[in-house]
C-alpha cells in the first residue's frame, strides 16, 4: 500500500525514454525505498503507467548538472529476482529488460536496510550479477549507529565491485552521495564496466553464505536488537491489551475524522459560501449567474467541503502504515481473516480500501495466491471508502442527534458512522464466505508477514502523499463533478416554457427523476434522490453535489438554506437511513469498475460484482425503510 | 533406515515454545512456499527463535536472520527443527 497508486482520474504519464536517462530504484520491502524516492525527487514526481503493463508507479525527475533530466522510477519491492507476485514480476521484467517499451534502465539504485545487512545482501547478489551500473545504498544509518552496529562502506564497495553509500533517508544524512551518483549517470555515457566479474550464485543458501562472507569482510557489526520494537510488540501483541489497543486505534480514527476535521470543514464551507455570494453580487442577474452560483458553486462546492475529512483519513492510515503498526494489525487480524477464507495479507489492501478501493485493488498484487487475490478484489469495494464520507456525513449531521454515548470519547453521530463502516465490513466478510464456499473453494494458503521495526513516519512522505490525494480529489471535483453539475443544471433548466425555465419538476432532469421514482419510492426516496442516484453512478460523492445543485435551483428565489435544512424537509428519517444503507452496498464508482476489469482481465467479474452489490443495496434500503415505516 | 509416523519425523517449529531456539532442519512445503520462506531467512541450518505470537496464539512470530516473521501454525508445523547444528553434508 505504500506505493499508493492514483485513485480515480489522475492522468497517467509515461516515461519518455528519449527525454533522458532513467534509473531504477529497487530494494526489498521495508528498506525505506519510498522515503529515499521522496527525498530525491520531492515534488517533481508523478504517478506513471508503464506502457503495456497494468502497473502504476511513481516516476520522479532529477536535474543533472548540465540541466538534463534524469528519471527515477520507484519499482515495487522485491525479495529476490525470482518473481512470485504480480508486483515482483514488474520489477523483474524492468531489470532484465523484458519490458520492451521501457527498456533496460541506465543504472540501478539498490537500497538495503543496513540494520539487517546480511540478509538484505542476498538480494544484492542477483541484482549486481546483472552487470549494470549500480549504487548500493545502505539505509537506516542512524538506526544502525544508535543500536551500536557499524559497517565500512568502502570495504563493502571493494568486496562487491560497486559504489556503496551509507545513508539515512529519513534524516537526509548522506543523501547527497546518491544525488551525486545520479548526476554521474547523466553526465557520461553509460557502459557496464566489465572489470569486476561478479560470481553467479544459483541457490539461495549459496547467496546467503556469500552475503555472510561479504558482510564479514566489510567489517559489519550487526546492531543490538531493536529494544523499543520488542517492548512495543509486547504491548501491541499482548493477548488482552493487543486487541483492546487495536479497537481503540480504530475508534480513535473515526472520532478523529468526525471531530478533528470539523473546524476545517466549517472554514472551507464559509469560504465557499462567501466566495459564491461575492461572485453572485458582481454578476448581472441571469442565466450565467444562475449557472455559476447554483450549478458550479452549489455542486462543486458542496463536495470540496469534504476535502479536510478525506485528507485526515489518509493521514491516519499513512501514519499507521509507515510506523509499522499496520503489519501487526494484519497479524492480529489473520485468524479472523482465515475463518472467512482470506488471509492476514488481505487485511492491508482491505484497510486501504477504507480510503479508496482503487489503490486497494492495485495493492492486492502482493497476494501471491490467485484465488485469495480474486476474493480480495471482489470484496474490497464493500469497505467504506472516503467517497462515501460526504453523503454519510451529510445524512448523519442532518438526521442523527449528537448524544454522547461514552462521554467525550464517542458520540452517537460517530457511532452511527462506525456502524456503517462495520456494516460494509460485514458485507465484505459475508461475500468472502459466499465466494469461498462456491466459486473460489480451495485449500488453505500460506500467510507470511514480516514485522518491520517500529519507525517514526517521515513527515515529508506523509505530506507528499496527502498532496497527491488533495490534487486527485480536486481534479475530480474540477472535472467529473463540475461536468455533472453543469450538465445537471442545464437539464434542470430545459425545456424553456414561454421564454422561462420550467419549475424543476417539469424539467428534463425532473422528468427523469420522476420516471425512476416508482422504483425507489418504497425505499423512501423521492425523485430528487433518484436524480442523485443516477448521477452518482459515476462516483459516490457526486450525489452531494447533485443535491446541492437541485436544492440550489429550487431555492434560488429565497436565501438558500444549508443543504442539511433542505434534506431534513425532503427526506424522512427512514429514507435517510435507507439512503445510507444504499450507499454502504452499491458499487457507485466508475473508477472501481474500470480497475477491477483491468486487474482481472474480463468484464464478467466487474459486471457480476456491480449487479450483486446493486441487489444488496436495493434490498438493504428497502428493508430499512419498511422497518422504519412499521415501527415509527 | 528408521520408520517414523509423521513425515520426516522430529520436532517442528510449531512445537517450539516462546523464548526457545532451534536450528532449522528442513522445509516440508511445496517449492513455491519454501522458496519464499527461504528468501525471508528460513534457510536450513539457520537459528530460529520463537519470539511470540498474535493474541490467541496464532499466527506465531519467529525471529530469523535478523527479522521477525509471522507464520501460521500449520505452516510452522511443516518446518522441521533440530537442537544440534546441521553437519556439513546436511547443509549442502
Amino acid at each position: 500500500m505504500s506505493d499508493s497508486g492514483s485513485c480515480h482520474g489522475a492522468a497517467p504519464q509515461t516515461v519518455n525514454r528519449k527525454a533522458g536517462h532513467y534509473i531504477a530504484l529497487v530494494g526489498p520491502p521495508n528498506a525505506g525505498k519510498s522515503t529515499l524516492f521522496n527525498r530525491l525527487t520531492g515534488l517533481r514526481q508523478k504517478v506513471a503507467n508503464f506502457p503495456g503493463v497494468t502497473v502504476e508507479h511513481h516516476v520522479g525527475r532529477v536535474r543533472d548538472e548540465k540541466g538534463r533530466d534524469l528519471f527515477v522510477v520507484d519499482l515495487p519491492g522485491i525479495y529476490s529476482m525470482t518473481p512470485r507476485s504480480e508486483d515482483e514480476k514488474v520489477t523483474h521484467d524492468v531489470l532484465v529488460g523484458a519490458n520492451a517499451s521501457l527498456g533496460r534502465p541506465d543504472a540501478i539504485i539498490l537500497i538495503l536496510d543496513s540494520t539487517n545487512l546480511q540478509r538484505h545482501l542476498v538480494l544484492a547478489a542477483p541484482v549486481l550479477a546483472l552487470g549494470m551500473p549500480t549504487l548500493v545504498v545502505l539505509n537506516m544509518a542512524d538506526d544502525l549507529a544508535a543500536r551500536g552496529g557499524s559497517v565500512d562502506p568502502a570495504a563493502l564497495a571493494k568486496e562487491i565491485g560497486a559504489p556503496v553509500a551509507l545513508i539515512s533517508a529519513s534524516t537526509g544524512e548522506g543523501v547527497e552521495r546518491v544525488t551525486h551518483f545520479l548526476r554521474g549517470t547523466g553526465a557520461r555515457p553509460i557502459s557496464p564496466e566489465p572489470k569486476f566479474v561478479f560470481p553467479i550464485l544459483q541457490t539461495l543458501p549459496a547467496r546467503r553464505r556469500w552475503a555472510g562472507r561479504v558482510g564479514l569482510q566489510a567489517g559489519y557489526t550487526a546492531p543490538a536488537p531493536p529494544e523499543w520494537t520488542r517492548r512495543l510488540d509486547r504491548v501491541f501483541l499482548h493477548p488482552v491489551a493487543g486487541p483492546l489497543i487495536f479497537l481503540i486505534v480504530v475508534l480513535g480514527v473515526f472520532q478523529g475524522i468526525f471531530t478533528g476535521a470539523q473546524p476545517m470543514m466549517d472554514g472551507v464551507e464559509h469560504l465557499i459560501t462567501w466566495s459564491g455570494g461575492l461572485l453572485g453580487s458582481y454578476l448581472p442577474e441571469g442565466v450565467f449567474r444562475s449557472l455559476l452560483v447554483e450549478g458550479v458553486w452549489g455542486g462543486v462546492g458542496s463536495v470540496v467541503v469534504f476535502l479536510p475529512q478525506i485528507l485526515l483519513l489518509f493521514l491516519f492510515i499513512g501514519i499507521l502504515e509507515d510506523s509499522g503498526y499496520l503489519a501487526r494489525a494484519a497479524v492480529i487480524a489473520d485468524r479472523t481473516m482465515e475463518r472467512v477464507g482470506l488471509q492476514g495479507k488481505a487485511f492491508i489492501p482491505l484497510l486501504s480500501a477504507y480510503a479508496c478501493a482503487v489503490p486497494a485493488i492495485m495493492a492486492t498484487r502482493t497476494i501471491e495466491d490467485k484465488r485469495d487475490r480474486l476474493a480480495t478484489v471482489l470484496i474490497a469495494p464493500f469497505m467504506t471508502c472516503s467517497a462515501r464520507l460526504p453523503i454519510y456525513t451529510l445524512l448523519i449531521a442532518a438526521f442523527v442527534p449528537n448524544t454522547p454515548l461514552l462521554g467525550q470519547f464517542l458520540g452517537l453521530q460517530a457511532a452511527v458512522l462506525l456502524g456503517l463502516y462495520v456494516l460494509g465490513f460485514v458485507a465484505a466478510v459475508g461475500t468472502a464466505l459466499l465466494l469461498r464456499s462456491s466459486v473460489l473453494r480451495h485449500a488453505k494458503t500460506m500467510f507470511v508477514m514480516e514485522l518491520p521495526p517500529y519507525r517514526r513516519p517521515s513527515v515529508q512522505t506523509l505530506l507528499l502523499r496527502l498532496l497527491d490525494r488533495a490534487v486527485i480529489f480536486l481534479q475530480r471535483a474540477g472535472t467529473v463533478i463540475l461536468l455533472v453539475s453543469v450538465g445537471l443544471w442545464i437539464l434542470a433548466h430545459l425545456p424553456y416554457e414561454n421564454g422561462k425555465p420550467p419549475a424543476i419538476e417539469q424539467s428534463i432532469a425532473g422528468r427523469i427523476g420522476r420516471a425512476v421514482e416508482p422504483v425507489i419510492l418504497p425505499l423512501g426516496f423521492n425523485w430528487k434522490i433518484g436524480i442523485g442516484l443516477i448521477t452518482s453512478l459515476a462516483a459516490r460523492e457526486v450525489i452531494v453535489g447533485t443535491l446541492g445543485t437541485i436544492y440550489g435551483i429550487e431555492n434560488a428565489e429565497k436565501d438558500s438554506p444549508p443543504l442539511i435544512e433542505s434534506l431534513r424537509k425532503d427526506l424522512t428519517p427512514g429514507g435517510a437511513y435507507a439512503l445510507m444503507i444504499f450507499f454502504a452496498f452499491a458499487m457507485q464508482c466508475f473508477s472501481t469498475v474500470a480497475i477491477v476489469r483491468r486487474e482481472l482481465g474480463s468484464w464478467a467479474w466487474p459486471a457480476a460484482q456491480f449487479a450483486y452489490m446493486g441487489f444488496l443495496a436495493y434490498f438493504g434500503a428497502l428493508v430499512t425503510n419498511q422497518m422504519w415505516l412499521a415501527f415509527r | 533406515m528408521q520408520l517414523s509416523f509423521n513425515k520426516g519425523g522430529g520436532e517442528t517449529l510449531a512445537q517450539l515454545r516462546t523464548g526457545d531456539r532451534a536450528y532449522l532442519h528442513r522445509l516440508d512445503l511445496p517449492e513455491e512456499m519454501s522458496q519464499r520462506l527461504m528468501e525471508l531467512g528460513f534457510l536450513p541450518g539457520t537459528i530460529v527463535v520463537a519470539a511470540g505470537s498474535a493474541p490467541g496464539g496464532d499466527p506465531r512470530i519467529f525471529r530469523v536472520d535478523g527479522s521477525d516473521i509471522a507464520l501460521r501454525r500449520d505452516t510452522a508445523s511443516r518446518l522441521y527443527i533440530s537442537a544440534e547444528p546441521l553437519s556439513e553434508s546436511e547443509l549442502t
